[in-house]
């Protein structure tokens, strides 16, 4: 494994040069406005939901952006995820390459951006008055996590992508879902006690809710709240990972199918 | 033995599967005429080859020629039987493709090396050989869209040859580019044939592979027809394109 490691460690470089620098296209203003986006975002939500939600609930804003923080990752990995073999398939269909490597690059990307998102995170988090405690330090649980979730989805949604290419618009609304699901900005205090705890089907809300009680709540949560987390996390690199073990030369089949019929 | 080929097959399906959505699937699973054709693109082959041998596969169009180059080079895997190679392998196969537009010459060139699995030490030493030998000096911090496809080609050979590779695979390429760069590449190739590589030849010029083949595999429809000698396999193969006629 570690040999293994070293051996493409050259090529993972490389790879996420590229990957970092077509995302960015070299401007300033590339890098700059991947963090600025979902903080305009927040700044709409606040605006618009602090009347209706932000009088029951403590540290509105961070509240908001606990949600938004988690949630912006989770898109932006798995979209750009779900493209990264599609988008190479030109290169592992002529040349002998591992094919995952292509999708944890793009990982490495979305999670410096979320890394980015996060400082400006912890600047919010000072300006609103809550003290940082050594607790935070427990919020890189949750974040190894979303990590991992986030890889296996891109797994599985790599190859469905291959397969079907309606998958992205129905991916779009499926991420729709969730967000409405992951209470980013509401309080699910509202619900009754037993729909409250259907949200916990919900891995987005899951991590989402880990951060609020750290952050805001000042709560470490339970052991059986961290198992849950891990129990997503593992579940869909698995899944991804047989699906991606399955089809991992089949891809091929499929590409070089769809070139030919492209000439 | 550099490589053993052993019952190789393998299958494409076909049909229904492509350019359905998910939608449709479903619709057509729940409908049950949902129908996928296999079709062996290549169906029981077997070869051996030593070192210093150099193959020459003949077959017309759709015989299974390139798909059987791809589980050579481990692109693809058999779904039944096996390749044996002992060595590194360098294939030229459609070589201008496969190169990102948007980065400069010296990016891709990189990121073509590293793909091809050499090391960053590696690539620092032969950068500078890489480039002179494509002769591309004035353009390596050019957008790499902005080459030509001959350019292309001849980088993208530059890189794949500069190592001294064990197995060459050549799919109907002796050359590459125009003019000089032709001659330079061939000699190129000469220099890794003679110098005790294992050559696979794709080619329909049967004269190309009577003189520079020692062995010969012959394929129709995926199926083996013969492996064997040069000269008696492209005597047979002649008689079999005349009676087509």
């Amino acid at each position: 494994m570690l040999q293994k490691m070293r051996k493409y460690q050259f090529l993972f470089e490389e790879l996420v040069k590229r990957d970092f620098k077509k995302k960015y296209k070299r401007t300033v203003l590339g890098m700059f406005w991947s963090v600025l986006s979902p903080l305009l975002m927040l700044l709409v939500m606040s605006l618009v939901f602090t009347q209706f939600f932000g009088r029951s609930t403590p540290h509105y804003t961070i509240y908001l952006f606990c949600g938004q923080l988690v949630f912006s990752y989770f898109t932006d990995a798995t979209n750009s995820g779900m493209s990264s073999l599609m988008d190479n398939s030109a290169v592992f269909s002529k040349i002998n390459v591992p094919k995952y490597m292509f999708l944890l690059s793009k990982n490495v990307s979305s999670f410096i951006n979320f890394c980015l998102t996060l400082v400006v995170f912890f600047v919010f988090v000072a300006i609103d008055g809550i003290p940082f405690r050594w607790t935070f330090l427990l919020l890189l649980y949750p974040i190894g996590c979303l990590v991992v979730f986030n890889i296996g989805m891109g797994l599985i949604l790599s190859a469905l992508f291959m397969i079907f290419k309606d998958i992205q618009y129905l991916y779009t609304v499926v991420t729709q879902v969730i967000m409405y699901f992951s209470a980013i900005f509401y309080n699910i205090e509202a619900f009754a006690l037993h729909i409250r705890y259907l949200f916990y089907l919900n891995p987005i809300f899951v991590y989402i809710r880990y951060f609020r009680k750290i952050v805001i709540d000042n709560d470490i949560p339970e052991p059986s709240f961290h198992l849950l987390c891990a129990f997503y996390a593992l579940a869909v690199l698995l899944i991804g990972g047989f699906i991606y073990k399955k089809y991992n030369y089949k891809f091929f089949v499929l590409c070089m199918r769809w070139h030919r019929n492209d000439n | 033995m550099i490589i053993e080929a052993h019952d190789v097959s393998i299958r494409y399906i076909l049909g229904d599967f492509k350019d359905i959505g998910v939608k449709e699937y479903v619709l057509r699973r729940i409908k049950r005429n949902y129908q996928v054709r296999e079709f062996w693109a290549v169906d029981g082959v077997s070869f051996s080859l030593e070192r210093g041998d150099m193959l020459g596969i003949i077959g017309s169009n759709g015989a299974g020629k390139s798909t059987l180059l791809k589980a050579v080079t481990g692109i693809m895997v058999p779904t039944k039987g096996w390749v044996k190679v002992n060595g590194t392998i360098a294939a030229l196969l459609e070589l201008a493709s496969g190169f990102d537009g948007d980065l400069t010459v010296r990016e891709n060139t990189y990121l073509r090396g590293a793909l091809l699995g050499y090391t960053r030490k590696f690539m620092n030493e032969k950068y500078e050989e890489i480039i002179d030998f494509s002769g591309l000096q004035e353009f390596q911090d050019r957008p790499f869209k902005q080459l030509s496809s001959g350019m292309k080609s001849r980088l993208a050979f530059s890189i794949a040859c500069l190592v001294k590779p064990d197995i060459l695979i050549l799919d109907e390429v002796l050359s590459v580019g125009d003019g000089a760069f032709r001659k330079k590449s061939e000699e190129k190739m000469m220099e890794i044939i003679h110098g005790g590589a294992t050559t696979i030849l794709v080619s329909h010029l049967l004269e190309q592979v009577r003189s520079m083949c020692n062995k010969v595999l012959w394929l129709d429809h995926g199926k083996q027809i013969a492996f064997g000698e040069t000269q008696e396999l492209c005597d047979r193969y002649e008689e079999f394109l005349k009676k087509k006629r």
